[in-house]
């Protein structure tokens, strides 16, 4: 059987939108390249890849909620809270155990998606709303149990900081970490039955309910899925910065969101892939690493990922325009 | 239809009686409350960014939204505030007629990019937007802040007739027209026809796009128009005025009981929740409660006033599975 332009999109590990997008991102170093030398070194290659790891393994999730139809505003504070409740746990604590600070964090970080889950899974509440309300929750929670203060570097312990430092085989366990979720993310969505349901409740909510899909339930899932991985961010990235304040991460969910649209999820749900959104994250990695390269000043940062997330999902839009308009005329001859 | 009526009517009664519990719990709680100057001067805070809560409450009543206005009331600002101070700056007057107008063209942006391109929801165009407009804003003023506005500027925010202030003559002023059109004028009946079923208004000839756009120009404006108000208050501005302000705004309209999916809800519901949400911070902050404690508090009013209305029809619904249920038991 011959597969149609959409069907290859939608099944094929790597479609004319991913070769498109390789060929930009060589083309932009290239170009960040001869602009400025330090570009492609080892060490700023390595720092690239560390900066963007957190972006990227939250990526993972972000993508799941948005290909259910849904979106999750709350993961910058999430982030926050469940980084600030490690840190607490940490600070001044000489014995105290990473691997303890690792599990309050995705504590935390679960029973806020769990929350946000169940608002949009079974409270029937917009995802926009249910998150951007939580997301202030979140946020007044981590100043409070604070007490507006900060967490810094000679309060937190070395094998606390080492967390986001260690090497293994000479990668940073941070890009560890990014890789083990694109792993799993991908097979999760691609290769077991929860999966392949998430795509359903995001095609056609109707038809998965009809063919006994628990579309609630699927819908919580994800949010907690969501949670759980940025809380565990939320640890690394205080164990990164090896500091916690009340406005960790604040806006960052524009960051991951784009990261997702810019790899071609759909923001109507239904379609993404974990190869697209590696892509969209190296891509914003490379575009923040090379800001200071090119002397940009980082004040362009936030209008430069507004416009590049709009022109995204405005090509996204006009390519499947094109590839619709395609198939029927094919349909007509 | 009629018992639609009466829930509606109920709920603003609901809301009517949260506005006296919070008033009275703000009486009991502080003694320096309860005073008409006091209550009066109080709506300074809130009355700005309600102003926004006009034609948000048109876009959530077609069933969309947008989340771009609290960064259209940054760049508005801040264009206004560097275009007087800069070098040989442009008079206050003209400054503040291009607040409006880029107020303005925010809003013809996010309408004319919601028109051209249906596929794409509101939520992720005007996500894109706020960061892009407050991303410019940030690019033109940096890490700093443009004030050093003439004396007369002072009189937006600051000004009284009595001892009522402008802001709250401007806000029953386009209360009143807001009102008028959207429960006495076709557009307003069509603004409604849109929410409740969006394909029956297009084949019935309503000019769906033209009224898309117009609801998001507004929204637009409105944000122009607060920016002038919430900076003359300040006296200053910086990229980062009114973060966060589309939450308080989209929660004064979702509590109001206009629902989010459209078609359902009235303006009055709306306008009264102002004051609920306006009188409880300024209430709370007369306690010393922290901003924290009502970031809190905002986010899960925003969350209860949706959940409820939604708890309350599964309920319905299982109770009249229920009951259908039993009776056809009883009947075999």
């Amino acid at each position: 059987m011959k597969l149609t332009g959409i069907q290859k999109q939608k099944h094929g590990a790597i479609g004319a939108r991913e070769i498109g997008m390789i060929l930009f991102i060589l083309l932009l170093s290239l170009l960040i390249q001869l602009r400025n030398s330090q570009y492609l070194t080892a060490e700023n290659l390595n720092d690239l890849l560390v900066n963007a790891a957190i972006m990227g393994t939250l990526a993972v999730g972000m993508m799941m909620v948005i290909i259910t139809g849904g979106i999750d505003l709350s993961i910058g504070a999430t982030l926050a809270l469940s980084g600030m409740s490690a840190a607490l746990y940490v600070r001044g604590n000489e014995t105290a155990s990473p691997v303890l600070a690792v599990l309050i964090g995705i504590g935390i970080g679960l029973l806020a998606g769990l929350i946000n889950g169940l608002l949009v899974g079974y409270g029937e509440v917009l995802p926009l709303i249910a998150t951007l309300g939580m997301m202030n929750v979140y946020r007044g929670l981590t100043y409070i149990i604070a007490n507006g203060a900060w967490v810094s570097a000679h309060q937190m312990n070395d094998g606390f900081k080492a967390l986001a430092f260690n090497r293994f085989l000479g990668i940073n366990s941070l890009v560890w970490v990014a890789i083990l979720t694109f792993a799993i993310g991908a097979f999760f969505l691609g290769w077991t039955r929860i999966g392949r349901m998430i795509y359903a409740v995001g095609s056609n909510p109707e038809a998965a309910r009809v063919t006994g899909v628990n579309v609630p339930a699927i819908r919580t899932l994800v949010y907690a899925i969501m949670g759980t991985i940025t809380g565990l961010s939320g640890v690394l990235w205080v164990s990164k910065y090896a500091s916690a304040q009340g406005d960790t991460a604040i806006g960052y969910e524009m960051n991951v969101i784009a990261a997702c649209v810019l790899g071609g999820v759909s923001i109507s749900g239904g379609s993404g892939k974990v190869f697209g959104v590696i892509l969209g994250t190296v891509l914003l990695g490379i575009l923040k690493n090379a800001l200071p390269l090119l002397k940009i000043s980082p004040f362009w940062q936030d209008a430069l990922y507004g416009l590049i997330i709009l022109f995204a999902i405005l090509m996204n839009t006009i390519f499947k325009r094109m590839v619709d308009k395609n198939n029927l005329q094919r349909r007509h001859i | 239809m009629a018992a639609l009526k009466k829930f509606l009517l109920r709920w603003e009664a609901v809301l009517v009686l949260v506005l006296l519990l919070v008033n009275v719990f703000n009486t009991m709680s502080s003694p320096y409350y309860l005073s008409v100057t006091g209550l009066l001067d109080a709506t300074r805070d809130f009355m700005d960014k309600s102003f926004i809560v006009f034609p948000m409450a048109m876009i959530i009543l077609m069933g969309e939204i947008d989340i771009s206005v609290g960064a259209a009331i940054a760049l508005s600002s801040v264009i206004m505030g560097v275009a007087y101070n800069a070098g040989n700056g442009i008079p206050m007057v003209a400054a503040i007629l291009l607040a409006l107008l880029v107020g303005t063209i925010c809003g013809l942006i996010n309408g004319l990019l919601l028109t051209r391109f249906k596929e794409l929801s509101p939520m992720i165009v005007t996500l894109s937007t706020m960061t892009i407009y407050r991303g410019i804003a940030y690019i033109i003023l940096k890490d700093q802040a443009a004030g050093k506005f003439p004396s007369w500027f002072q009189e937006f925010g600051w000004g009284t007739v009595g001892p009522v202030p402008y802001v709250l003559i401007v806000f029953a002023i386009l209360a009143v027209i807001f009102t008028i059109v959207l429960n006495k004028t076709k557009l307003g009946r069509r603004i409604y026809a849109i929410g409740s079923n969006r394909t029956a208004s297009i084949f019935s000839g309503i000019k769906v796009d033209q009224i898309r756009i117009l609801a998001y120009t507004l929204a637009g404006f409105m944000s122009g128009l607060t920016a002038i108000f919430l900076t003359s208050r300040m006296s200053s501005t910086r990229p980062n005025i009114g973060y966060m302000y589309e939450l308080d705004i989209i929660s004064m309209v979702v509590l109001g009981g206009i629902s989010t999916s459209g078609g359902k809800g009235r303006l009055a519901g709306a306008l009264i929740s102002i004051f609920v949400i306006g009188y409880l911070k300024y209430g709370l902050g007369l306690n010393n409660i922290s901003s924290q404690i009502l970031m809190i508090v905002i986010g899960l009013l925003l969350i209860i006033s949706v959940l409820t209305p939604n708890l309350v029809a599964r309920f319905k619904r299982w109770s009249t599975v229920r009951k259908s249920h039993r009776q056809s038991m009883r009947s075999t």
